[in-house]
């Protein structure tokens, strides 16, 4: 297999951010706030870059659905070793409510387009910890998923993916074209070093609208309210079991 | 007469014009204008100095120093030494060792923007030893030999610091000479097409680790100003002995050595451009040498703010924050307001330098004011902090610790008051 391979790379708030609710409990607070490529993301770019290095794929094609600073992590993608980016711009209110759904929508109608061999997806964002991106552009293509991949390898005309599951590993051959989703073991993302990051800034950036791949942003889903987690209380201490068991009857746990 | 009075009169009446006593409002082209609208502060599009490749640079190092460095900065704080060979290979493969070095040694040839971008971010490592060792081996071993030494020079001490294969140190400062550079005693005598060393030298920042060490070295008998050479000396020669690590009060994790120089030989091609100018050649590199200590602490004075603001909301005292006594809450806004000036200065020379300006005045204040608002902020910071302030257990007393070097070390601040008089002709004359 020598083909394309497409990679989501999602902006997000860095993860070692302390997390604000807004005033109006319409979401958190983004402004001014630090955001950086989602972890899962970088894991995927990673294999992608490793795929072509090792001269199973082609070309690596960057994608970021979002506002104008989408590109920074389209660039840091770059940076990492893929060879151009597509900078889908969603903006406004169209990106408060961009979702898996819509993401999935515009991935399988850029795959189509770019006639891409492979979807390489982190397997979750770490702020809406969906899951949902990758099965759904999967299954809009009609294509083999193999998510939640820790070891992914391309033989002739199929792909063997580990999947890590709850009961350990499942390892599965699916056929190409496919969808895959990296797992927090599948690598380690390399540092996009200087020299790299310069020659970036020669790679394109294609700026492509939704409507433009036929795709409605019209989400199915309305925030209600966002509000933070309730305050963990102290705990109490108790000398024996029935203590314990009295306790737990008494605030009505049991 | 009457023309000028009637022209002042005019020019006045055009001043009143806009803030009429009669309620005029200001003059106005565009009555209907939209009100104005603020781009999102996340934006990085209109920085002073910085672009995108800059802030990629920031992002990628600060991933490494939070991988590879953070985690063990206790440690090897504890340890009073760090693996330089280790942590500058990693840096070295990332490109971060030869920013502003040229290109056909390994560097990328960047102008030094790019170097102030990577002190910035060097400034979120936990401890202030490791970023100036990092800072030697980058912008003050080394920047001599990238502009004046020979290509077969460049090649075995230059290529190998930047790709982080070898350590270097830089051999200026004496124990009878620190800010008197120019009565350094150790001399390089000239025998056939060697010099023999003797003498020693102090403060030597990576010098239990050097593979080689950039020498200053009186090599003729002439003025004190024209009489000295910049030389690459390999530290496994014959005769160079480490005397000792020093123990310092902060700085833990750098290796700081006393070194001798026995009978030390040396080719005579060793030494870097012209012999006689490497006084020069030293003052050349202090303008980028200072901004770059500026930069680096301004990123951990920021931190140590956020910090203090992170302590002092959750520690109670008579039944509410620490933090919403006024004392504390305007006094960490007049430190925040001094490092935004000091910042707004660094990026001020910085943009005057890479375009080709002198701006040792500029440089020489703002590493006065580095050391002066490092004092004062990790002081009084520390003093918010408290009794967990004192402990060794936070960042603060590190600083205060750490911090401590600015004031003296590169250039104490009386050479730099010194300096600023000098091009403030203020000085007595003689």
């Amino acid at each position: 297999m020598s083909g394309r391979v497409l990679v989501g790379v999602k902006r997000v708030i860095d993860y070692a951010v302390k997390i604000r609710v807004k005033p109006d409990h319409t979401g958190v607070v983004t402004d001014g706030v630090k955001h950086s490529m989602n972890p899962f993301c970088e894991i995927a770019v990673e294999e992608a870059v490793k795929l072509k290095e090792k001269k199973l794929i082609k070309e690596v094609v960057a994608v970021s659905c979002g506002p104008q600073q989408s590109q920074e992590t389209i660039r840091t993608a770059l940076a990492m070793g893929a060879d151009r980016g597509i900078h889908v711009e969603v903006s406004g209110k169209d990106y408060d409510s961009l979702g898996p759904l819509q993401v999935s929508k515009i991935l399988a109608a850029l795959a189509k387009k770019e006639e891409a061999q492979l979807i390489i997806l982190g397997k979750q964002a770490i702020d809406d910890d969906c899951n949902q991106t990758g099965q759904m552009t999967a299954a809009l293509l009609d294509w083999p998923q193999g998510t939640f991949a820790s070891e992914v390898s391309l033989e002739a005309e199929k792909i063997k993916v580990v999947r890590e599951i709850d009961g350990g590993l499942e390892t599965i051959k699916i056929n190409t074209p496919a969808v895959l989703t990296a797992d927090l073991r599948l690598n380690t993302p390399r540092y996009a070093t200087l020299p790299n990051i310069m020659k970036a800034k020669k790679k394109k950036i294609a700026n492509v609208k939704p409507a433009d791949l036929g795709v409605d942003l019209t989400s199915r889903l309305e925030v209600l309210r966002v509000d933070e987690p309730p305050q963990r209380e102290a705990g109490v201490k108790v000398e024996t079991v029935e203590d314990l068991v009295a306790k737990l009857k008494d605030t009505g746990k049991i | 007469m009457r023309a000028l009075r009637l022209n002042l009169l005019f020019n006045s009446r055009s001043l009143y014009k806009l803030t009429s006593l009669a309620g005029v409002r200001p003059l106005s082209e565009h009555a209907s204008a939209k009100p104005a609208t603020f781009k999102p502060s996340d934006t990085t599009a209109d920085h002073l100095i910085y672009t995108q490749e800059h802030f990629a640079l920031k992002e990628s190092l600060r991933k490494l120093i939070d991988q590879e460095i953070n985690p063990y900065v206790d440690k090897w704080e504890a340890e009073r030494t760090f693996p330089a060979h280790k942590i500058f290979k990693i840096l070295g493969n990332a490109g971060f060792l030869g920013v502003s070095k040229p290109v056909e040694f390994g560097g990328l040839g960047l102008d030094f923007s790019y170097s102030v971008a990577v002190a910035e971010e060097l400034g979120n490592i936990r401890c202030g030893g490791i970023p100036m060792a990092i800072g030697v081996q980058s912008d003050m071993a080394t920047p001599a030999l990238a502009r004046f030494g020979s290509d077969q020079l460049k090649k075995e001490f230059l290529l190998p610091s930047i790709l982080g294969d070898k350590v270097a140190c830089l051999g200026v400062s004496e124990v009878g000479a620190g800010s008197d550079v120019s009565s350094i005693m150790t001399k390089a005598v000239r025998k056939g097409d060697e010099y023999v060393i003797n003498g020693g030298k102090m403060w030597t920042t990576n010098g239990t680790q050097a593979d080689w060490m950039c020498l200053l070295a009186n090599t003729s008998d002439g003025p004190p100003h024209k009489n000295k050479s910049l030389i690459c000396l390999p530290m496994n020669l014959p005769g160079v002995h480490i005397a000792r690590k020093i123990d310092k009060m902060g700085m833990w994790s750098s290796d700081t050595a006393e070194v001798f120089f026995d009978d030390v030989h040396v080719p005579c091609k060793n030494v870097i451009g012209q012999e006689g100018l490497g006084f020069t050649y030293q003052m050349l590199q202090f303008q980028e040498e200072r901004l770059w200590a500026v930069a680096n602490v301004l990123t951990t004075m920021d931190s140590i703010i956020q910090e203090t603001i992170g302590y002092t909301r959750q520690r109670k005292i008579f039944k509410q924050p620490v933090l919403y006594h006024q004392t504390v809450h305007f006094r960490l806004a007049e430190l925040q307001t001094e490092v935004e000036l000091l910042r707004s200065l660094l990026y001020r020379a910085t943009a005057m330098y890479i375009k080709g300006n002198d701006v040792t005045k500029l440089a020489s204040m703002a590493k006065l004011k580095a050391g002066r608002l490092a004092r004062e902020l990790s002081d009084s910071c520390l003093q918010f902090w408290g009794g967990m302030g004192y402990t060794s257990d936070v960042l603060v007393s590190r600083f205060y610790r750490d911090s401590r070097l600015i004031s003296i070390g590169a250039g104490a601040d009386e050479v730099m008051l010194g300096i600023i008089c000098k091009y403030m002709d203020t000085l007595p004359k003689k």
